[in-house]
């Protein structure tokens, strides 16, 4: 097997971390870059089907320098052998489609220097551009199947399938199972749950948490990065250029006021509870 | 499907429960090669375990923790023992005699331990010696019962993953164990088969403990406390110490409690405000952990064929829980039970007969002498007639008397009774009654003791706070423990017994409420387990359905 999960940095926009200029405009600059909380389902599932049917899992991911520090993210928590970084200054300000051209270019360079892929893994959304576009852009790219929305897995090693099971929202939620040809791409859910039954793949995963711990702390060793040059990719199709959509403006989402006038009142002190009750008054039952 | 018999897991050993126990039996047999896969329920082993805790290595012990697991006195021990002394008290009196020769009995070397550190310390060990021969150590997986073909016992069953098949399976589960109770070896029937220990660890500066223990760096210091602190309940204290904290506990007879309607935890708030206490604790009071745990009586209950089909039953899941007087003796022999079971195992490997390891680990516990030590002949003998309530109470009598108190009060008996005391022999044989627990301590006491006027200032926390200062992991809409006759002549002795519990307290797992029934009015029991300590007190004393929770959830201990 091998899988290669496709992941994102996004800024921490957790409490105390992200940081906004006084317009409400994120700063960048300012914010430390996380993995996209969507991609950890992701990655779950690579590491799922690492641990039951062994192999090789690549993370890869486009985006500026600093994004090494998701990768090597990616590795510390799900464990992935190597990364693949595809940076480059003319991939800057690509929207979804520049994005998934360049991905599928990546992954392109990554069969022939590596070998064949069985799955890519893909998380739902990202955090920041919240289109879910870029995964299956990605597939139609490298012109393979596409299962969305999965939240349980099975992997068919032998007969080259995969069962998936699907939540299908709409107004009831459904559970949906499907079959598909490997290779194929995964884009998991955020319901994905990780499912370990046998005691020899808890022991795997255990072992893979040690050997990777150690594989982390020189990220750097793992890490390899294309260019747009190592890609053979048409600067016409990527970056800026490449990119039709057009982002015409960013509209701040108004502040609800934050203070509303507050009186303390001492539930104990009967005199100053006097008007509080007069003001319920008229909200109370009429028994 | 998985789980299926065509592709089931099989390890050729399961060791379930990650104690001293299982710990003993994985490392013996991944030395012997075996192939062994352990389970423990706990987040990390430990996480469950609560000790007083003194590791005795035993010099006539076939095996001892340092000879399994080289480093352990220094890695995950706390202080050795080099001052023993237990104390008799009668009010404000006390008298103490130095236990150092009971002490140093058969002892090679004894060392005071905190389970969370400790039983941590041995799971990476044992996961290291078990991953040569193919196996490891899994947490947060519970085993919820025994994998049987054709009536016969195979492998075992878990919450957390589907069956497995093993050619070995030990029983290392510890008090309250779900595997003995499945095959039938066990019962969780008699409260006089079973002391409750209860603890609290007590957080001090080592320099602190120094001083006021006078004590250098490494060593220290065990007390035990007998007498009428307790009332009439049956039982004692102990406080240890440990690099820096202290031990602080009571372990008393469960149907004692029960008969006597004693609320565990103000029975060690008696012994924590105690002035003999005073020095020792001085006037900041910080308790880090308040727990509990059952503790088998093997005088009574240690199985002497611990096997069926290819399960053995090693500490105390096997009863191998040894009160030797005042000394309590478990995590030692759960160590030779784990690694002579693991022996067996070698010795018969490849036998067909699916009991050959099972005998040949009974033949090992009789031959090495553990046996003798956890259920003497002598004490099933005598037994018959030292609990005999004619007896006891005729002694009881004579004690009371004021001749009695004499004949205890007199200089010469201040000398054998010390010798009495440093007995292994009697201590062994001391019957479980009033006498030698209150009332012999209380005259040594009364007659010979010095009074101790210092101010005790200690408060300890109330019961609500110290379920507060717990860490739980609570299985929402999935309670462990099913109370099955809500009755108070069924369940009500638990609201005392339950250590987490008392009357009058809202906040604990049982409490009593009053209803009315066709104008009658009577008083039901109810149960909330989100308190739960797992001690395994009600499956004893109430009329329950008792499982442990599923892996990783319920109480999780940081000291022990
Ligand atoms: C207050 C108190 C004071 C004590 N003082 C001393 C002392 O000073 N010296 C001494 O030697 N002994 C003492 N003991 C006794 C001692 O703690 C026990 O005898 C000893 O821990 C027994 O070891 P064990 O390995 O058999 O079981 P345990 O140490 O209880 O280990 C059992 C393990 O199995 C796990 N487990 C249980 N059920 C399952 C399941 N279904 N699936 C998976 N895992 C499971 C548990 O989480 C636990 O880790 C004391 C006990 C108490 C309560
Ligand atoms: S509910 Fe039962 S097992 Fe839990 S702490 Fe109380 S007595 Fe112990």
């Amino acid at each position: 097997m091998r899988s290669v999960v496709l992941t994102k940095g996004v800024p921490d926009f957790s409490e105390g971390a992200v940081s906004f200029d006084e317009d409400g405009h994120l700063e960048r600059g300012k914010t430390p870059t996380v993995m996209n909380p969507n991609d950890k389902f992701a990655v779950q599932a690579a590491l799922q089907t690492k641990v039951r049917h062994g192999g090789h899992v690549s993370g890869m991911s486009m985006g500026p320098p600093g994004y090494a520090d998701v990768l090597k993210e990616a590795m510390e928590s799900v464990y992935t052998d190597d990364s693949y970084l595809l940076s480059d200054r003319e991939l800057a300000a690509s929207d979804t489609w520049a994005t998934a051209i360049t991905l599928s270019a990546g992954l392109e360079t990554y069969q022939e220097e590596l070998g064949d892929i069985d799955l890519v893994f893909a998380g739902f959304k990202s955090a920041d551009g919240e289109t879910g576009q870029t995964g299956p852009q990605t597939a139609w790219a490298m012109d393979w199947p596409i299962v969305t929305h999965v939240i349980a897995l099975d992997i068919d090693p032998d007969d080259r399938r995969l069962r998936a099971k699907r939540l299908v929202e709409g107004d009831v939620d459904e559970i949906e199972t499907v079959e598909a040809p490997l290779p194929c791409m995964v884009v998991t859910d955020p319901e994905f749950e990780p499912t370990y039954r046998k005691a020899s793949h808890r022991l795997t995963h255990k072992r893979l948490r040690a050997e990777t711990e150690e594989r982390a702390a020189d990220h750097d060793e793992h890490l390899t990065t294309w260019s747009q040059e190592d890609l053979n990719l048409d600067p016409d199709y990527i970056g800026l250029d490449g990119s039709p959509t057009i982002v015409s403006s960013v509209d701040p989402i108004p502040k609800a006021p934050s203070e509303r006038e507050a009186t303390m009142i001492d539930p104990d002190d009967g005199d100053a509870m006097e008007p509080v009750l007069e003001e319920l008054q008229p909200f109370a039952g009429s028994d | 499907m998985s789980g299926e018999p065509a592709d089931r897991e099989h390890y050729e050993a399961v060791v379930v429960g990650c104690g001293p126990g299982g710990a003993a039996a994985a490392a013996r047999l991944a030395e012997h090669g075996v192939e062994t896969l352990v389970l423990e329920r706990g987040v990390e082993a430990g996480s469950k375990n609560v000790s007083g805790g003194l590791v005795y290595a035993e010099e006539s012990a076939p095996y001892t923790l340092d000879d399994l697991f080289e480093g352990f006195r220094e890695e995950a021990a706390e202080r050795p023992v080099t001052d023993y002394q237990i104390h008799n008290i009668a009010g404000n009196k006390v008298k103490s005699y130095d236990l150092t020769d009971l002490h140093e009995h058969d002892t090679d070397w004894c060392d005071a331990v905190l389970r969370r550190k400790m039983d941590a310390w041995l799971e990476q060990r044992v996961h290291e010696k078990t991953s040569e021969t193919g196996g490891g150590v899994l947490t947060n997986v519970r085993v919820n019962g025994l994998l049987r073909e054709d009536g016969e016992i195979v492998g075992v069953t878990c919450d957390e993953l589907d069956p497995i098949e093993a050619d070995l399976i030990v029983a290392a589960d510890g008090v309250n164990s779900e595997l003995a109770r499945d095959a039938g070896l066990m019962d969780w029937e008699e409260p006089d088969e079973w002391f409750q220990g209860v603890k609290a660890v007590v957080d001090m500066d080592p320099d602190v403990v120094n001083d006021r223990f006078d004590l250098d760096e490494d060593e220290g210091a065990a007390h035990l406390f007998s007498g009428d602190l307790f009332s009439d309940v049956r039982g004692g204290g102990f406080l240890y110490t440990n690099e820096d904290s202290l031990s602080i506990g009571t372990v008393f007879h469960l149907d004692s409690l029960v008969a006597e309607q004693a609320e565990p935890h103000e029975l060690l708030d008696a012994l924590l405000t105690h002035p003999v206490m005073a020095h020792w604790l001085g006037d900041e009071y910080d308790e880090r952990e308040y727990g509990a745990k059952l503790v088998p009586d093997s005088k009574k209950v240690a199985h002497r064929e611990p096997y069926r089909d290819r399960l053995v039953l090693v500490g105390d899941a096997a009863g191998q829980m040894q009160a030797q007087g005042p000394i309590i003796k478990g995590m030692n022999h759960a160590v030779t039970g784990g690694a002579l079971a693991a022996d067996a195992f070698a010795i018969t490997r490849g036998n067909a007969d699916p009991e050959a390891a099972g005998r040949r680990y009974a033949k090992l516990l009789e031959e090495s002498g553990t046996m003798d030590k956890l259920r003497p002949r002598r004490y099933d003998l005598s037994r018959a007639v030292g609990e005999r309530d004619v007896v006891t109470n005729a002694v009881e009598r004579v004690l009371d008397s004021r001749v009695g108190s004499l004949a205890l009060g007199n200089p010469v008996a201040d000398r054998v009774l010390k010798r009495a005391y440093n007995s292994p022999f009697l201590v062994s044989m001391l019957p479980d009654t009033r006498t030698g627990y209150v009332t012999v301590p209380a005259i040594v006491g009364e007659e010979h003791g010095r009074t101790i006027h210092w101010e005790n200032d200690v408060e300890p926390p109330s019961l609500e706070a110290r379920i507060g200062g717990l860490t739980y992991d609570t299985d929402v809409g999935n309670p462990h423990i099913e109370l099955l006759d809500d009755s108070a002549a069924a369940s009500e002795a638990a609201v005392y017994a339950c250590p987490v519990s008392a009357d009058d307290f809202g906040g604990g797992c049982y409490r009593t409420e009053q209803v009315q029934t066709n104008g009658d009015e009577e008083t039901v029991v109810s149960l909330d387990t989100q308190p739960c300590v797992e001690c395994g007190t009600c499956a004893i004393v109430a009329d329950t359905a008792w499982e442990h929770p599923r892996g990783g959830k319920g109480v999780e201990y940081r000291e022990g």
